[in-house]
């Protein structure tokens, strides 16, 4: 009994998001922004780890920058939010508190200057619009509660908890019909976290194989995308996309709840598949295509009890 | 042999490749070692460092006070040495991982089990006698060591250990990928049915070689590593990097950096004790105060991440200091910390007393003291069984030899009802210690200072919601030569098999969370 007013004491601290924007993220730095260059009129010259932060040249313990003369590019994908390119060259980037900072290209996630979303220019709309295809074509089937499949393939352990944050009564993805689950066989959505360390690969493609189709694969975190700072080593891959056929990207080192929410939420079809900026897209309510509806109409064989497992 | 104090700081004028401490002849580094302990040292790791000249050979143990670091060398050629493990049982997993990782074999070790990498890696090793495989060559390894020279040990996969036999044993293997979210570890659970008299934990599966990524790095980018090593213990394992080529380059950080160090370690304890008792709750179906608790914890991490813009505290603790002020004022912080301490005291005095959670955690997972203290078990693991080692008291590093402290309470009922008071007790020891750091922070203050150049070994410490992390740093002309990170999520997980005997399969999840480890700093 004291339970239940220990429960209530507090009000609802459960955030409204996709339906309303949450105001939590300005807080931090949700990923790495290039300002506009036209008016520097130097030329930037990256470095390799490591070669100091003199005057024009950028260092990133992860390569995740480059440039070509005066253009600039930064890879989110390796990017691990150290800011430290902010903190030298306060000038040329930025800091960017967005947190829907999930796509469904690998490419996407390089961002040039000015933009302070991925890189698109009309060759990219195309390509994007065919992404999306590909991705609704995959996920369209998916009509129902959402169960997801999380796999640690060499992770920090940070990702774990932000996911296991999703559970929490702020984030509580249960109201939106999204529920994890133990078993593979009755998974939608394979979420990987991890840079793939030599150990972890053949039980993540196992339980990959063991999860029906349609099937999305989720890489979370910088070190999923591209190993981060562990790249290349003896035990450790370049990220989950050698072995796995990645369909949605949420870098960050590790992605906040919110961005991985935002990646489950495109990775099943409710959010288009760019974001043109936080708020666009948190007010892209539709409600015929809501999970909880969906739960109601869409019924299917492969449906397993919920709640089971931990 | 000689204790050698908190490690000579190595100062700049020491050459690089200067012995850490006291040098003991390779056949007696067992003996010495194990008097050591007799005495009443704490065994805290044995670590190898390759030179031109073979590998060196360095045995850490703790006092209070002080670190004693012996160190023998095994020259060039020979690929084994006399194990310690037989003397200092706590050495196995140490000498298990120095096996995997350097090809050197300790003979006379009792179980040489494969530790540190994949199996199927292991199984198609290259034969020694063809020389130059795929791995053979140097840099392969942590310290380009030579890559298994030795002959390959017998694979970890047999059903059953030597030691537990009888009718109708069998394994069942848990793992990696688990039920739930949880990060990837493997256990094989030995037993006759519902008890657990042994288990063995893989946690090969999850080894991402860090020790080899930090070679090479600036210190500046080796501390992203280290905060990498552990994630969930960033801070801790950040400054006890910082702290160790702090050493080596005889720095002393300004005060208000220290503090600020204080602050986020102190804050990452509380979410990783609260993390600890939200598996607890989950396990014992306590839906309203997983709730609650798991909001207290995202309070936290909200607070840290209004503190720095990251919610790990990833990024703060930087060699020489910290980054900067704090993103928010102090009052700000403090009258947050307040609420949230109000808050969660009213839950856990009430789930203190709720019997449905307490039945499951009373004389779980019972660790006897004299085991512990064999072991030198480490943080809440040690604490629930009566011994109190606390790295923040006995060696103090960052501000906290000036701050105040409350007084610990003993628990030594050494089950997991005993390590979750712990926890709670550091719980509120940590905002004891946050809010005295945030009182004493003036400014305007320097947060950082430049760092000389220097060479030279050092090793640096700091007590990590899950134990004692130990860093042994080389470093050379600017750049990390070899980094040694020593997680007591590690040193710990060695003895989780004992607390198991009396135990059934349901009270794993309880033992498991009253741990509280974290597999990706086992595995390294």
């Amino acid at each position: 009994m004291p339970w239940i007013t220990r429960g209530l004491s507090e009000g609802v601290p459960t955030s409204r998001y996709p339906r309303q924007p949450d105001g939590y993220g300005p807080t931090w730095f949700g990923s790495v922004a290039v300002r506009s260059q036209q008016d520097t009129g130097r030329e930037i010259v990256t470095g390799q780890v490591g070669t100091g932060s003199g005057r024009g040249v950028v260092e990133c313990p992860t390569g995740a920058i480059s440039a070509a003369g005066s253009q600039i590019t930064v890879d989110r994908g390796r990017c691990i939010l150290c800011a430290r390119c902010i903190g030298n060259e306060p000038g040329i980037f930025e800091s960017d508190p967005s947190v829907e900072v999930a796509v469904s290209g690998r490419e996407m996630l390089v961002v040039v200057d000015g933009d302070s979303g991925p890189a698109l220019g009309q060759e990219d709309d195309a390509r994007l619009i065919q992404l999306q295809a590909s991705l609704a074509k995959r996920t369209r089937r998916l009509h129902r509660s959402i169960h997801i499949r999380h796999v640690d393939a060499g992770s920090d352990g940070s990702e774990e908890w932000e996911i296991a944050a999703l559970t929490n009564p702020v984030y509580d993805v249960q109201r939106l019909g999204i529920f994890f689950t133990s078993s593979p066989r009755h998974a939608d959505v394979l979420l990987v976290t991890g840079a793939g360390s030599a150990g972890m690969l053949e039980p993540l493609k196992k339980t990959f194989d063991a999860m029906p189709s349609p099937k999305v694969v989720i890489a979370a975190g910088t070190d999923a995308i591209s190993g981060g700072l562990l790249a290349g080593n003896y035990a450790t891959s370049g990220g989950i996309g050698e072995a796995l056929p990645v369909d949605v990207w949420v870098p960050g080192s590790p992605p906040s709840p919110f961005s991985l929410l935002h990646a489950i939420l495109l990775a099943v079809g409710l959010l288009p598949a760019r974001s043109a900026g936080a708020t666009d897209s948190l007010d892209t309510t539709r409600p015929s295509r809501r999970p909880n509806q969906r739960r109601r109409t869409g019924r299917r064989a492969k449906r397993a009890p919920e709640g089971q497992g931990q | 042999m000689t204790r050698s104090g908190p490690l000579r700081p190595a100062t700049g004028t020491e050459a690089a490749g200067a012995p850490l401490a006291t040098r003991v002849p390779l056949g007696d580094l067992g003996t010495e070692v194990a008097g050591l302990t007799s005495r009443g040292a704490r065994f805290a790791g044995l670590f190898a460092i390759p030179d031109p000249s073979g590998t060196r050979l360095v045995a850490v143990s703790a006092l209070p006070g002080s670190l004693v670091v012996m160190e023998s060398h095994v020259p060039a050629g020979q690929d084994s040495f006399p194990a310690l493990t037989p003397m200092v049982p706590a050495a196995a997993w140490y000498e298990r991982e120095i096996h995997d990782l350097f090809g050197l074999h300790p003979s006379g070790h009792p179980r040489l089990d494969p530790l540190i990498l994949p199996l199927a890696e292991q199984s198609s090793r290259p034969d020694p006698m063809e020389a130059a495989g795929p791995h053979a060559g140097p840099g392969e390894r942590p310290g380009e060591g030579p890559y298994r020279s030795n002959r390959p040990a017998e694979l970890d996969s047999t059903p059953l250990p030597a030691h537990l036999k009888g009718e109708g044993v069998f394994t069942i293997p848990y793992g990696p990928v688990r039920s739930g979210v949880f990060e990837s570890i493997e256990y094989l659970l030995e037993t006759a049915g519902e008890v657990v008299p042994h288990l063995r934990s893989r946690i090969h599966h999850k080894h991402r070689g860090i020790e080899r990524s930090f070679e090479g790095m600036t210190t500046a980018d080796a501390v992203l590593l280290a905060e990498r090593m552990e994630g969930v213990a960033s801070v801790a394992h950040a400054i006890a990097f910082c702290e160790a080529v702090e050493r080596i380059s005889g720095a002393t950080i300004p005060r208000n950096a220290e503090l600020l160090r204080v602050v986020h370690a102190e804050l990452e304890r509380i979410a990783n004790h609260l993390d600890s008792m939200i598996r607890h709750t989950e396990a014992a179906g306590q839906a309203v105060a997983f709730a609650r608790l798991s909001l207290h914890k995202e309070r936290i991490l909200r607070l840290v991440a209004r503190l720095c813009g990251h919610r790990f505290g990833r990024g703060v603790v930087q060699p020489g200091g910290v980054l900067g002020p704090p993103r928010a004022g102090s009052s700000e912080v403090l009258t947050a910390l307040e609420r949230i301490e109000a808050s969660l005291r009213a839950d856990t005095d009430l789930l203190m007393r709720t019997p449905s959670f307490l039945d499951r955690l009373r004389g779980t997972g019972v660790l006897p003291r004299d085991l512990v203290a064999a072991h030198g078990a480490l943080g809440p693991v040690a604490k629930g069984s009566g011994q109190l080692d606390d790295a923040r008291l006995d060696r103090p590093y960052a501000a906290y030899a000036r701050l105040g402290w409350e007084p610990f309470r003993p628990r030594d009922g050494g089950d997991a009802l005993a390590r979750q008071w712990v926890r709670l007790d550091e719980i509120w020891g940590s905002f004891h210690l946050a809010r005295q750091a945030l009182d004493e922070m003036v400014e305007p203050a320097p947060w950082h200072v430049p760092l000389p150049d220097a060479d030279g070994e050092a090793i640096g410490w700091a007590e990590a919601p899950q134990g004692e992390v130990l860093y042994l740093v080389k470093v050379e002309q600017g750049r990390v030569t070899r980094v040694k990170p020593r997680s007591a999520s590690f040193h710990n997980l060695a003895i989780f098999p004992a607390a198991f005997p009396k135990d059934i399969f349901t009270d794993f999840a309880f033992i498991e969370a009253s741990f509280g480890f974290s597999v990706a700093g086992a595995a390294g």
